[in-house]
């Protein structure tokens, strides 16, 4: 297992969010998190990445209890965040936000900007501009690409594609899917449940802070119980 | 064409002069707002701190029996820039880190800031007395003098050592810093954490790490900006206390949190006070004749002793015209 979140209880100093969440997913996995709002999906993403207490439990990532481990441990070791909102440093460069992602790098990293700049050609011509003045599925792509500058092994999306038209929704997908195939393990929290579901390797649904289903996208898809509850029948 | 010269020497050298302070102090401002998101208000003490660094050396030196083709506290000034700097970051360890580290909000940290000020102040005080000093008391303040008699003037352009330093110097200063904000790998983690700390720390960034060099970076200008001025007037313990509101101003009008904001905002502040005092009569003095009665011989916008509103006029129109300042800076 890449990732194994064990039974974890975590909130911010109140009432705790997250009521003993349970999910493991390989290297090779696209998970996706699904259910009704506040539920805890976006909680649950940011207690493995240390940006909230997680008072009881473990988060076991490569066989190492990074439980309440902070961010600067984290990225060296494998992990990258990409939040839903202010995801991007809006008065540097499109170059200069995915320098800031292999911030924690030593090695010379020209290929791997290389190689983002192939997955995400928009963002080529872009380069020298800031990246407030992109659209908002470019910033997107900008956001992704910084996370992916580290070489993490484990990407977590927290609604990637949240305010996006329809056309970027698929577009952004794709490239999720595409950045899976290049060995990277994806754990995403998504709105667009049937959609995201429908490529998912692995699914949660989260309601009350812990999980109700798990199984494979496939499997909530046809699970009834799951549709008539979760996904609007 | 005396008439020009006395502008130029008046505005032109005064106004780059004086810029040049605030531009120094504005940075270490907006540096600071940028990465710990609060009003510096100590700044200025700093700066008066700095100075008063510079003049033990200087004094220390002299007492040595040596001597410096240049002023002697300019020569010093960057063991001054070390030590202003480290104390800067004894400050922030001492009184500001605790409270950011119990989520204090800015304005605690602001209050926290004014009583830095009262503290240095006070130490200042306590050590130096109130007396008015100057770096100039075993060595002569060279006063260069361009002569201008080729364009038929009789009086020469004015500009005094000290003066002719601190222009040099800032533009030096900001040169570099400029050049690591933008090509540096860790001046581009600063701006990142400026623009979105959270994100920055998201990415890796060491934080703390960059809040220390903050500290560093806005020190040793202060101790910079803190010298000049006392170079090129006098050294007394509310030294930078005095320009402590313009220099804010400057740093608002500049767009909070952003450098280069902060440089513009310092030379306009500085110019328009130096426009503002200046006495337009004397450029009108050769037409006088030809003029009617009522236009008097005393034509300056404000009195000298008014020159702080001058600040406060600017930063009032530039907030209502573009209210994140003529660069756009951080809107918090």
């Amino acid at each position: 297992m890449l990732i194994e979140v064990k039974n974890i209880i975590a909130g911010y100093g109140g009432a705790p969010i997250l009521k003993g969440l349970n999910l493991a997913i390989e290297q090779s996995d696209i998970g996706v998190i699904v259910g009704p709002n506040g539920a805890g999906k976006s909680t649950a993403l940011k207690a493995i990445f240390g940006l909230l207490k997680v008072s009881s439990g473990e988060i076991i990532f490569q066989g190492q209890n990074i439980k309440n481990s902070l961010p600067d441990k984290l990225v060296p070791l494998g992990l990258s965040f990409v939040p839903q909102e202010k995801n991007v440093f809006t008065s540097l460069t499109v170059h200069e936000n995915l320098e800031m992602g292999a911030f924690i790098r030593k090695d010379d990293f020209s290929d791997s900007l290389d190689e983002i700049y192939e997955m995400f050609p928009p963002l080529k011509a872009k380069r020298h501009q800031h990246a407030g003045e992109l659209s908002g599925g470019q910033r997107q792509m900008v956001a992704m690409g910084r996370a992916l500058m580290s070489k993490p092994k484990l990407l977590l999306l927290d609604e990637p594609s949240a305010g996006l038209s329809p056309r970027y929704v698929i577009e952004i997908f794709e490239q999720i899917k595409k950045i899976n195939q290049l060995g990277v393990g994806i754990l995403m929290v998504e709105q667009n449940a049937k959609q995201a579901l429908s490529f998912a390797s692995k699914g949660f649904v989260l309601a009350n802070g812990t999980n109700s289903f798990s199984g494979t996208g496939k499997e909530l898809l046809n699970n009834p119980e799951v549709a008539k509850s979760f996904l609007g029948g | 064409m005396n008439e020009l010269i006395f502008f130029i020497n008046k505005v032109i050298i005064s106004g780059a002069v004086l810029g040049s302070i605030y531009a120094l102090g504005a940075i270490g401002i907006t540096l600071i707002f940028g990465i710990l998101r609060f009003a510096h208000f100590a700044h200025g003490d700093m700066m008066t701190m700095g100075a008063f660094i510079t003049f033990l050396l200087a004094s220390a030196a002299t007492a040595l029996g040596l001597g410096a083709p240049l002023p002697m506290g300019f020569m010093l000034l960057p063991f001054a820039m070390i030590i202003t700097a480290l104390i800067a970051l004894g400050l922030d360890k001492a009184f500001y880190a605790p409270l950011r580290l119990r989520g204090a909000r800015p304005v605690t940290l602001l209050i926290a800031s004014i009583g830095v000020t009262l503290m240095i102040q006070g130490l200042i005080r306590l050590f130096f007395g109130t007396k008015t000093r100057t770096f100039f008391a075993n060595e002569p303040k060279d006063i260069f003098r361009i002569d201008m008699s080729f364009l038929g003037a009789s009086r020469p352009i004015v500009i005094t050592e000290p003066q002719f330093l601190m222009i040099i110097v800032t533009i030096i200063a900001v040169v570099s810093l400029h050049l690591f904000l933008t090509k540096s790998k860790f001046g581009k983690a600063m701006r990142a954490m400026a623009d979105n700390a959270d994100l920055a720390q998201l990415s890796g960034i060491n934080t703390k790490l960059v809040i220390k060099v903050t500290w560093l970076i806005a020190g040793s200008l202060a101790a910079m900006a803190g010298t000049m001025l006392a170079l090129d007037v006098t050294l007394k313990p509310d030294l930078a206390f005095n320009i402590i509101l313009p220099i804010f101003a400057a740093a608002i009008v500049g767009g909070l949190g952003h450098a280069w904001g902060a440089i513009a905002g310092g030379f306009l502040v500085a110019f328009a006070e130096t426009l503002a005092i200046f006495n337009w009569a004397i450029l009108l003095r050769p037409f006088r004749d030809k003029l009617p009665d009522w236009i008097g011989t005393d034509l300056s916008i404000v009195a000298t002793e008014y020159k702080l509103t001058v600040a406060f006029i600017i930063l009032v129109i530039v907030l209502l015209v573009k209210p994140t300042g003529i660069f756009k800076g951080a809107s918090s």
